[in-house]
């Protein structure tokens, strides 16, 4: 088997530049990769675009880049957890494109396909559909929407073998499948990381084929964002 | 006297049909879970990726891992599944998932809808609601009749950037429920106690009175 493992985040985020366009998998703040993005901090990485559904909160997940200013622009469907990203936006300071989450996820799906471009109904008649190619079919209109161009792409798996090969848990699997692959070179952490074999072939969401790294995350939060519950009767 | 929140949920549970399958939006939508007759099989789909939603965890049950598009923390129920963005948007567009129940900021006579933008004001993002309004066949508007200004937030044109056009079929509202036809709103009931004049007093867009409307049954 190929081995895609690397030994650590570091390695797994070497040849990071400023200006480049990154991937983030994860809705609000599961599945994400926490652990690149705590190095990308670290690095200080700047005038970067970032594609990721949210943005984090002011004081965890993307919420961390966009504190240091290191985010040049956030491609996003949902901004509203984070105070920060919201006077950054309408201050001006920070270029932010809002897409619909169906075509933001299938903008991934789209790039790591090799499909150039599709159309959709969402968006048409909006703001979101200005300046874009639309286009009937069945009687209803669509706009053409664009694969997404990457440099890297970060997703975060439940479990992962040395092959590259991923498993996700729950809500957490999210956009991480659909990132995977879609960015020049993708990086995979993972909290289990087991050897080629171990994994059930049956039980892989996405193949190694579509990832370059593999490490096993040193440290996860896991933060929940809105802690609900119900009492026991 | 108007609905509270719970009881515009409670008036659109009766809207959901056994064997279907339905998104929620964030707010008001959400409740309507609560209120859904239990003899009938419904699944809850979310699109940050479960079908089979259940309700909240048990306190000390929370899984960061279990979330629905609110963010909040759930539990799956027995025949759930997880699956990927792309693949909850193929059930969306796809017109797989059966009823789809938001909230907005402002709705048009002519169906559209408003609620993800107030320029230089507040931007939250539309998150899966432009997928959701441009594809489904079934769509309910949960909100209040006006805003918190007391202006109506039904409306012969939308002020607010739109989320989506000519899409909104029925309105609930702490008011009444509405339908969408020709261009109009036509109202179809009223809440207990609540007057037609007061309803069209509310209501900004052109509204359509077919002889005696009935209260609400909730």
């Amino acid at each position: 088997m190929i081995n895609k493992t690397v030994t650590n985040v570091r390695e797994a985020c070497e040849g990071i530049k400023d200006g480049m366009t990154f991937m983030l998998g994860g809705f609000g703040l599961s599945g994400i990769p926490e652990n690149c993005i705590a190095e990308l901090v670290r690095r200080g990485v700047r005038g970067v675009t970032c594609i990721s559904n949210n943005a984090g909160v002011d004081d965890f997940g993307l919420g961390l880049l966009l504190q240091k200013k290191q985010i040049k622009k956030m491609i996003s469907s949902y901004v509203g957890e984070n105070a920060e990203f919201e006077r950054q936006m309408l201050s001006g300071e920070l270029e932010v494109e809002l897409i619909p989450q169906g075509t933001l996820a299938q903008r991934c799906q789209a790039a790591q396909s090799g499909i150039p471009a599709f159309f959709t109904p969402a968006g048409y008649g909006t703001e979101v559909g200005e300046g874009k190619e639309s286009r009937e079919f069945n009687g209803k209109m669509h706009l053409m929407e664009y694969a997404f161009k990457a440099d890297f792409g970060f997703v975060k798996a439940w479990k992962g073998d040395t092959a590259g090969n991923l498993i996700f848990k729950g809500t957490a699997r999210n956009f991480n499948p659909n990132m995977a692959g879609a960015a020049t070179i993708t990086v995979a952490e993972v909290e289990e990381l087991v050897p080629a074999g171990e994994l059930d072939p049956n039980h892989i969401h996405i193949p190694g084929i579509f990832v370059q790294r593999i490490f096993k995350g040193e440290r996860y939060e896991k933060r929940i964002e809105q802690r609900t519950v119900r009492t026991r009767k | 006297m108007a609905l509270t929140k719970e009881q515009i949920a409670q008036r659109i549970a009766k809207e959901v049909k056994d064997g279907y399958y339905v998104n929620l939006g964030i707010g008001i939508p959400t409740l309507v879970a609560n209120f859904v007759r239990e003899d009938i099989e419904v699944e809850f789909q979310s699109e940050n990726g479960i079908l089979g939603m259940g309700p909240f965890p048990y306190d000390g049950e929370e899984d960061p891992d279990l979330i629905n598009a609110g963010k909040q923390t759930i539990t799956a129920l027995p025949g759930a599944s997880f699956f990927d963005s792309a693949l909850s948007f193929s059930m969306i567009r796809g017109q797989h998932v059966d009823l789809t129940i938001l909230g907005a900021m402002e709705v048009a006579q002519n169906g559209d809808i408003a609620n993800w933008k107030i320029p230089g004001k507040m931007v939250k993002g539309m998150g899966g609601a432009m997928d959701l309004v441009a594809s489904a066949e079934n769509i309910i508007v949960a909100m209040m009749h006006t805003n918190r200004a007391g202006e109506s937030k039904l409306l012969k044109q939308c002020s607010l950037p739109l989320t989506g056009v000519n899409c909104v079929k029925k309105i609930v509202t702490n008011l009444a429920v509405l339908k969408i036809e020709n261009n109009k709103f036509v109202l179809l009931e009223r809440a207990p106690g609540v007057s037609v004049e007061e309803i069209m007093e509310a209501t900004d867009g052109d509204l359509v009175v077919y002889g005696d409307i009935p209260e609400m049954q909730l």
